[in-house]
């Protein structure tokens, strides 16, 4: 079809992004002898000094992009670990004033194990149900408050929606109630601003790889004014103020640090090409009859749509579009055939949940790109459609939800 | 998924190829037509398979089959599959076709034998009601 396109074409930005090349130089500068290799921590000599001059750089840059103080940002491993260090880090710290914790179910599991482990270190944990949206309501968040709660925990922009969250009417919340908030942004940087000086959120956890960063390198924000204490998890050192051990990894928190700088000069631009492409693929893929948008489409970044395909099983869609990179909703091809736990909780049901697949697009993508994969998508849904059975039952005008089926 | 090379050439076929491979339907209320329906939506896979019969001695011969599926790759590749397996067998010996045979031929991975067995199960159920029908 067209010749301007290297298959296969890569739709799953949301999972992880390429590394930006101006990423990758930096990163190489501070690898071997040539570069600056040193430990930041060493204080003794100029390898060391240089090493920790970079690393309060990247610091900065992170801190520039989401308006914080770059006292305030903690370097972790990633968004998983930086999730972990928040909600656990709190509990455990927090803990003589009381012991619930107030969370979704929508949430990444990176939030959702942590509070999972929580619960069998005596914690209580309300998991929400968000709305047919996806989004987390004041409502559910008032209606979950107690006199023990001591911390919400609840992401910014959903990883299989897109859909995004209201933090400041949260925060506000949990401001008046005394309450922690901690936020999983890893999806959030460079795609929607975020400014932590106004911003009533005490935590928030960020992903280098997300963001046209390298993969292992994330960080934690944990607010000064007012001030939020946290324990620490890993011990070793006294790294990062006491709440992270560790060597700095010098040349991953660079990359972090220019990916972030790259995302706060680049925003813009990164948005408003998303959003023609995000346009011009939804537009098309709409057409297509009996589809339905996953998430409150007006409520949600453009980088990320999610789209049920009805009559058509997920795995075999995915199958069928081969040349294309994308995310499913179901897991069917784990060992469990189960459909997304984040649309079976907007109400989804598991047909709709297994039919679902997720498009994510990014810097890197082009109009070419959505073309052929638009093309792709409709030849695959006519033909898996004259391949199903429930298509034709549904043009015959059967109502599945009527037909006894025989489960096995 | 890492499924057989097996798995993908005959799904892929099925997909491009519907006609050849044997998508479609029979009217199901031919009296020659025997139709079986496994499987729920909910649990990610339907099959629907339709055999039409000619009468021969004493029993009756699949002369065409017909399929229809929702559902994972190898529930696809699965019941395209049996189609080549049944044209020209007697009811009795389409009987004897157990889900193993459909397996192996597919290679299919242990978490997926399943497909396998709705297979199996799609071909009883249309030989009993084509043999209702007579």
């Amino acid at each position: 079809m067209n010749t301007k396109v290297t298959l296969p074409i890569y739709m799953d930005y949301a999972s992880t992004t390429p590394v930006d090349p101006r990423v990758a130089k930096k990163i190489s500068d501070h690898l071997t002898l040539d570069g600056n290799f040193g430990n930041p921590a060493s204080r003794s000599h100029k390898f060391g000094w240089k090493a920790e001059e970079s690393v309060e750089e990247a610091r900065s840059h992170v801190a520039n992009l989401v308006g914080c103080d770059p006292r305030e940002i903690v370097w972790t491993s990633g968004a998983t670990e930086a999730d972990n260090l928040a909600i656990k880090g709190i509990a455990n710290f927090y803990q003589s004033k009381g012991k619930h914790i107030i969370t979704s179910k929508i949430e990444h599991k990176a939030v959702l194990d942590p509070c999972r482990q929580l619960e069998r270190d005596g914690f209580e944990v309300t998991y929400l149900e968000p709305n047919e949206g996806g989004l987390i309501t004041d409502e559910a968040i008032l209606n979950a408050i107690r006199e023990d709660t001591i911390l919400i925990s609840i992401m910014h922009i959903n990883n299989e929606l897109g859909t995004i969250n209201d933090l400041e009417s949260i925060g506000k919340i949990a401001r008046e109630k005394g309450i922690f908030f901690h936020v999983d942004a890893a999806q959030s940087t460079g795609k929607v601003p975020i400014d932590l000086t106004t911003l009533p959120v005490d935590l928030m956890s960020f992903s280098a790889h997300k963001t046209y960063g390298p993969k292992g390198v994330g960080a934690l924000f944990v607010r000064r004014k007012p001030r939020v204490r946290i324990e620490a998890q890993i011990h070793g050192g006294g790294h990062e103020r006491g709440m992270r051990s560790g060597t700095l990894a010098t040349h991953q928190i660079v990359g972090m640090g220019e990916a972030f700088r790259i995302a706060k000069e680049e925003m813009d631009k990164d948005i408003k090409k998303v959003q023609s492409l995000h346009n011009k693929f939804y537009d098309s893929v709409s057409k297509i009859e009996e589809i339905y948008v996953n998430g409150d489409m007006n409520n949600k970044v453009s980088n990320i749509l999610n789209i049920s395909f009805a009559y058509v099983e997920g795995e075999s869609l995915i199958m069928a579009l081969k040349d294309i990179a994308v995310s499913s909703g179901s897991a069917c091809t784990s060992a469990s055939l189960e459909p997304s736990y984040v649309l079976r909780a907007l109400g989804r049901k598991d047909e709709l949940a297994s039919s679902s697949i997720r498009f994510s697009f990014g810097r890197f993508t082009t109009e070419e790109d959505v073309d052929y994969t638009l093309s792709l998508i409709n030849h695959a849904v006519d033909r898996l459609r004259e391949l199903s059975p429930l298509w034709e039952m549904y043009l015959d005008g059967v109502d599945l939800d009527t037909v006894e089926w025989q489960t096995h | 998924m890492a499924y057989s090379r097996k798995v993908i050439d005959k799904f892929e076929k099925t997909l491009n190829e519907p006609e050849k491979f044997n998508v479609g339907r029979f009217d199901p209320k031919e009296a020659n037509v025997g139709t079986g329906m496994v499987g729920a939506p909910a649990c990610g896979d339907v099959m629907k398979l339709q055999i039409k019969c000619e009468s021969k001695g004493n029993t009756h011969v699949i002369t065409d089959v017909k399929f229809k599926t929702y559902g994972c790759g190898s529930a696809i590749a699965s019941s395209s599959e049996i189609v080549d397996m049944l044209i020209g067998k007697t009811l009795e010996e389409a009987r004897e076709i157990k889900n193993v045979e459909i397996a192996e031929a597919l290679e299919l991975p242990p978490i997926k034998i399943h497909c396998s067995v709705l297979a199996e199960d799609s071909i009883r159920q249309a030989i009993d009601d084509f043999e209702q029908k007579q």
